[in-house]
């Protein structure tokens, strides 16, 4: 690696892991390297060693051989328990201790550091904000909360001493489809904020491909078989494995994955509304559609058939359906395919809060898949 | 008219302020002193087997096997055996017995009570850093306590009943007056003696629902 290159938050070198009495390793060799502020999920099969990669991180699992650093520093150099308390945790069962209060909780970590009354009381406040609590439930036990409740107040917990790195073990997997799509909106909104180096653990490809930044693929014995961003990892399986794992619809998954304002804009057949009617229905040839555009500066006013074009003596003055179909930048493709599938025009337009981008078609559809999108990482950034 | 009758009736209420003082309030207190120091100590010696149990697992079997002989001895003949043979008539006489008889209900409640511990909630305390002396304490130990209250108010209740067998070694509390009731065929003292025996097993457990209630606000929550 070039000496220019800044280190990465978290360093996997040559890390094994081989259990009393096990005949193979859990994990054997990894090399991984996590950017500062960026999300990486650890997928694959069950018994591809990612919970033990993930738990070693930290020190709850020892490794067998290799060196894990954390800012530049190696993990071993420091007592466990020290070490711990600068390393958030989220695990799936969440394991909020039943007999303190959700305010308590979230204070764990600053009262073991010895973090005086205020400042703990202020955190707790700032944070159960930041994770959506509600303060009035700080004074109620955990199981008042619903399993989506518990859940953030895990997170909260985990972020109480604002540490650098966050290590997650399938955080959203014990909740409903719905609650954990929720969660995992919040966990993205949540990182522009607090912008921490995130390992997460899923067996859900969806989940890695909408919350990840890079997706390491494991497979049993703890291979790193790709390590790439989701969108690569869909568009360009590194091999069958890959390819196997992540599936037949992955131009499906990649449709979820990459927004509207991951192409690149282009107008379609739209004209001013002050144009000269001729110049509108060059417009409706050179698309070879039979529906115009009209805009009036940067708004989109409404959809005109091309009968309504021809013989007028003016734009304005031509029948307009309304543009129903409308998306955003931040849609999906998937979202825009569905709105363009409905559409009349066959076109949705591109509204990005009441200004008019441009619009999308099936075949920009098709074309930006056949390209490279842009992931979450440069969403986020 | 016919309890007043009958020259023995099942209770005759002049015979409580008479003998309160000489006979029935010693024995009450006797009673209470017994159990509480019988349950007192089980439980000091119980947390101690469920310490090692925990630490050294091996043990677990060994122990509860212990526990589950004492548990076994028929009590006349546990009392009777230190009576007649070692100790003589000394408080210990029935004071190691009725700790005996503890053990075993003391210790498997306790051992519930760390393995009800749900594992997530010690990875989690151990991934944020808190030392093993500080899980056990504030974690574990605090998630334990229902737990341990059920096992004493078992054990409690057990005891209670127990010490009114220990009269036939001559220290029995309450279990004296009932002793002498049947001795005499006179059914008074027995009736007084029975009663209260109830009166305070009954006490001691709503005692220990208070003090749960009181220590585990948290499982109120969690009951309802």
């Amino acid at each position: 690696m070039p000496d220019d290159v800044p280190t990465p938050a978290i360093r996997l070198r040559g890390v094994s892991k081989r259990f009393p009495g096990a005949a193979e390793d859990a994990v054997a060799a990894m090399d991984l390297d996590v950017d500062r502020g960026s999300i990486v999920a650890l997928i694959g099969p069950s018994g591809c060693g990612k919970t033990t990669t993930l738990r070693m991180i930290n020190r709850l699992i020892e490794p067998s051989a290799g060196t894990i650093e954390i800012e530049g520093r190696d993990v071993t150099n420091q007592p466990a328990m020290q070490l711990r308390r600068g390393i958030g945790y989220v695990i799936q069962q969440v394991g909020l201790f039943p007999h303190r209060t959700i305010g308590a909780n979230i204070a764990t970590v600053p009262r073991t550091l010895g973090w005086d009354k205020a400042r703990i009381d202020e955190r707790v406040h700032e944070l159960a904000e930041v994770v959506g609590i509600d303060p009035s439930m700080l004074s109620r036990y955990p199981d008042e909360l619903s399993g989506g409740q518990q859940q953030r107040v895990g997170v909260a917990r985990a972020l109480a001493a604002d540490p650098p790195v966050l290590l997650m073990d399938e955080p959203f997997g014990a909740v409903d489809p719905i609650v954990r799509g929720r969660l995992q909106e919040e966990l993205l909104d949540l990182q522009r904020e607090v912008h921490k180096t995130i390992v997460l653990v899923t067996h859900d490809l969806d989940e890695a491909v909408k919350v990840a930044d890079r997706i390491a693929l494991l497979n049993v014995g703890g291979v790193v078989e790709q390590y790439a961003s989701p969108d690569e990892l869909l568009r360009a399986p590194a091999n069958d494995f890959v390819e196997e794992f992540v599936g037949e619809d992955r131009s499906m998954r990649r449709l979820a994955l990459a927004t509207v304002g991951d192409l690149s804009f282009e107008p379609g057949p739209v004209i001013e509304v002050t144009a000269d009617p001729a110049a509108g229905l060059a417009v409706i040839d050179q698309y070879r559609t039979d529906w115009l555009g009209l805009i009036d500066d940067e708004v989109f006013l409404g959809w005109v058939p091309r009968d309504q074009v021809v013989g007028r003596r003016s734009l304005a003055e031509a029948e307009r359906y309304l543009p129903a179909a409308q998306v955003a930048p931040s849609s999906t493709l998937r979202s825009a395919l569905e709105v363009i599938m409905t559409s009349r025009t066959s076109v949705a337009v591109i509204n990005d809060g009441g200004r008019f981008r441009g619009t999308v078609t099936l075949e920009r559809i098709r074309a930006g898949l056949a390209g490279e999108l842009d992931g979450p990482a440069e969403r986020a950034a | 008219m016919i309890l007043l009758a009958n020259p023995n009736p099942i209770l005759r209420w002049s015979w409580i302020p008479q003998q309160w003082t000489d006979r029935i309030q010693p024995a009450l207190l006797e009673h209470i002193q017994l159990t509480m120091l019988a349950v007192g100590f089980g439980f000091l010696l119980s947390a101690v087997l469920a310490g090692i149990a925990l630490r050294y697992r091996w043990t677990v079997g060994p122990i509860t096997l212990f526990a589950a002989f004492l548990y076994t001895i028929p009590s006349v003949a546990f009392f009777g055996v230190l009576r007649t043979t070692v100790l003589g008539l000394s408080i210990f006489t029935v004071l190691i017995p009725l700790t005996g008889f503890t053990i075993l209900i003391l210790v498997t409640n306790i051992l519930d009570g760390f393995r009800s511990v749900p594992a997530a909630v010690r990875e989690a305390a151990d991934a944020m850093g808190l030392s093993p002396i500080r899980r056990l304490l504030t974690v574990e130990v605090p998630v334990a306590i229902p737990y341990m209250i059920n096992g004493l108010r078992i054990a409690t209740v057990t005891t209670v009943g127990l010490v009114t067998v220990a009269a036939i070694v001559g220290q029995g509390g309450l279990g004296a007056l009932i002793l002498d009731g049947l001795r005499r065929t006179f059914w008074t003292p027995l009736t007084i003696g029975s009663v209260l025996a109830i009166i305070l097993a009954l006490t001691f457990d709503l005692l220990f629902v208070l003090l749960r209630n009181w220590l585990t606000p948290w499982s109120r929550a969690r009951r309802s």
